[in-house]
Order: C-alpha cells, then sequence, then structure tokens
C-alpha cells in the first residue's frame, strides 16, 4: 500500500485523509459497540489462555479486531497454530 | 399555524451551530417564513451578537422560564427581515436554569405563530443539550471534516434516535476542497460513509464568515457569497424543495479560471 502511493504521488505516506478516515473507522466502532481497546487486551488473554491448554499457538501473533459490515459488528480472531517438528517427524 | 422546531447540535464545541442557525433563520426570513430563533447556550450567549441584535435585549428565556416577562416581551425583532425573531439566552445563569419541560412548553406556544423555531443547542450531551432536543421535530447535527467533530456527531446521532428524535439530517461545515483534493481532508463520502446519515448541506470554509459575523450581518443574506449561498440552499432544502449540491471545486476569481485554461481537468 504504502509503495503504491509512493509511486502514485511521490511521498512516502499515505494521504493524511485515509489515517484519518481509518482511525475515524475503528474509534467508532469501539464507541458503538462500547467495548473499549482495553477489554479487547483482555478479551485476547483469556483465549491465549484458554486456547493453549489444547493448542500450541504462537502468542504473539493472535489478532482480535472489531470488524464492522453494514450493521453488523463482530469479532474476528485470528490465531496462528505453531508448526510441530515433533509430529512432522512422526 | 404548527411550527416546526429545529434544533441544530453537534457534540464538539466551535463547529458552527450558532453560524449554522443564524443563518438558516436568516434565510428562511427572507424567503417570507416567519422564524424565531431560541438561544439554548445559557450562559455563554452567542447568537444575539452573531445576528447583530445584541443592543436590543431587555428580557432573555430565563426571565421568561421564572415568570418575570411575557414570551412576546423577550422576543426581538430583527430591523432587516421583519419575520425573524431571537429570544436570547441569559447570560448570567447557568443551564439548570431551564428544563426540558420549560422548552416544551415555550415551543409549544411558539408553534402557534410561527413557521420555524430554531434551537441553537449548546456544545456537549448534558442539560443544555437535553434543553434543545426536548421540544424537537427535526434535529440537524453540524459537523467539521474530522476526526473528533465526526465522532462526536455519532454519539449525537446515537442520542437523538435514542430519544426518538431522529433520523437528524447533517450539514458539513468549513470543508476546503483543496484540502480533500489534495488528499488532506476527509471528503463528503468519507463523512457520509462513517456517519450514514442524509446530508442536508455542505459549507465551505468562508473569510465571509467572519466577517459577517464581526458586523452582526448574516453571510446568508449576502448574494454574492458562497457560504451564503450554501445556507440558503439548506433553507430551501428544509422547506422541501430538491436543491442540487453546489460544485465546490468552482472557484470564480480570475487567477483559478486562468489555472484551469492552462491545466484542464485539474
Ligand atoms: N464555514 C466557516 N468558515 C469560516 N469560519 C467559520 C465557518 N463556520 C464557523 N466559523 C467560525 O467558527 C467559529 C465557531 O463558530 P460557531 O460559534 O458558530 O460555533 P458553535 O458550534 O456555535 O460553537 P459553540 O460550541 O461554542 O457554541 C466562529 O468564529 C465562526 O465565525
Ligand atoms: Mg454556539
Amino acid at each position: 500500500m504504502t509503495n503504491f502511493f509512493r509511486r502514485l504521488t511521490g511521498r512516502s505516506q499515505p494521504p493524511s485523509k485515509d489515517v484519518a478516515r481509518d482511525r475515524l473507522k475503528l474509534v467508532l466502532i469501539h464507541d458503538r459497540t462500547d467495548v473499549s481497546p482495553a477489554i479487547i487486551e483482555n478479551i485476547k488473554d483469556e483465549i491465549i489462555t484458554v486456547i493453549s491448554k489444547h493448542v500450541d499457538i504462537d502468542r504473539d501473533g493472535v489478532e482480535i479486531k472489531l470488524q464492522q459490515e453494514d450493521n453488523e459488528n463482530r469479532l474476528v480472531a485470528d490465531i496462528p497454530i505453531l508448526k510441530s517438528p515433533r509430529r512432522r517427524a512422526r | 399555524m404548527s411550527g416546526t422546531v429545529i434544533t441544530v447540535t453537534s457534540g464538539k464545541g466551535g463547529v458552527g451551530k450558532t453560524t449554522t442557525t443564524a443563518n438558516i433563520a436568516a434565510a428562511l426570513a427572507a424567503d417570507g417564513a416567519k422564524v424565531v430563533c431560541i438561544d439554548a447556550d445559557i450562559g455563554l450567549r452567542n447568537l444575539d451578537v452573531v445576528l447583530g441584535l445584541e443592543n436590543r435585549i431587555v428580557y432573555d428565556i430565563v426571565h421568561v422560564v421564572e415568570g418575570a416577562a411575557k414570551l412576546k416581551q423577550a422576543m426581538i425583532r430583527d430591523k432587516r427581515l421583519p419575520h425573524l425573531f431571537l429570544i436570547p439566552a441569559a447570560q448570567t445563569r447557568d443551564k439548570s436554569a431551564v428544563a426540558p419541560s420549560d422548552m416544551i412548553r415555550i415551543c409549544d406556544e411558539l408553534r402557534a405563530e410561527f413557521d420555524y423555531i430554531m434551537l441553537d443547542s449548546p456544545a456537549g450531551i448534558e442539560r443544555g443539550f437535553r434543553n434543545a432536543l426536548a421540544p424537537s421535530n427535526r434535529v440537524v447535527i453540524v459537523t467539521n471534516p474530522e476526526v473528533s467533530a465526526v465522532r462526536d456527531a455519532d454519539r449525537i446521532i446515537g442520542l437523538v434516535e435514542s430519544e426518538q428524535k431522529g433520523p437528524p439530517s447533517l450539514i458539513i461545515n468549513r470543508i476546503k476542497p483543496e484540502m480533500v483534493k489534495r488528499g488532506d481532508m476527509l471528503s463528503i463520502d468519507d463523512v457520509l460513509d462513517v456517519l450514514a446519515i442524509d446530508l442536508i448541506g455542505v459549507v465551505p470554509e468562508d473569510e465571509q464568515i467572519v466577517i459577517g459575523s464581526n458586523r452582526g450581518n448574516p453571510v446568508a443574506l449576502d448574494e454574492k457569497s458562497r457560504s451564503g449561498q450554501a445556507f440558503r440552499n439548506i433553507a430551501r432544502r428544509i422547506k422541501g424543495e430538491q436543491v442540487p449540491f453546489m460544485d465546490l471545486d468552482k472557484q470564480d476569481g480570475f487567477f483559478s479560471r486562468l489555472g484551469k485554461l492552462i491545466r484542464p481537468g485539474g
């Protein structure tokens, strides 16, 4: 994306209005659902704890996001599973 | 007659509520409607100076609420526009001097005599906002093309809808077309995309607004002013007319015309 802008406009950053629009969208999702970024962090920590009991996951790669499409808000979780060398060896 | 109560509000301060109230009211009255504006910003009155009526105040809305003056006595008639009246806010009292029920009672009385009752809401979501919302038939939200102002507008939309006073319509004020073009200001579409409400007007950033406020002459009464035209268009849309949105990129003036000749399509 950044490369695209650099080629298109000769600047190294996306236009500030795009930054504004993205920040606005994100802040509105949190405002409207009354779910703060802090709550998301807590959810993330708890999900990591629960899932780790059963599966080896890449804790640093876990992402929990609030998303809005049309009139629906949803929590989207992306939880990468660690490759398990033990199993592949088998 | 049963007039329409229009509440002008925003959440965020300083986005142009008072300017908008004064100009829509002036445009409606210049067009023959009977209009009264009420300054609901108790303690921080401003609408009187924007309309140029500050020297004629004897009674204010708190006098009316407390029974020290009749409604008629607190109404100041604009000398330029015989159909335009102002009920000023008290300057030395606070917002608790007026309750939502007082505003409902006052507006009910005014509806019998006026086509439009325009309420200039204070910033915020507290008592003053509640006062301005309580008697409303139609809510107009003013915002600027900036993250904080749009965010607050979103909050207000939610509150208006939860009070069953919606759906509100939106005015985007202080847009600078050249900044939008260069990608440094949220565009009209960006704002509408996130707020998803009806747009009733777009007002450009315009020095004439400051000059008009300096003199107490609303720009809406200046035939040549572009922001004045924007306010006149809003007034016509409020009356139910279909008015196309003006092309804000169009600049008069020799140099911009020259610029267009040199860079066609720019
Ligand atoms: N389109 C515009 N172009 C240039 N200046 C503007 C424009 N709209 C408003 N202003 C200026 O911005 C300032 C704030 O406007 P105004 O008082 O109408 O805002 P407000 O929302 O009523 O503020 P408050 O929340 O304090 O009541 C004023 O000085 C006004 O002249
Ligand atoms: Mg004001």
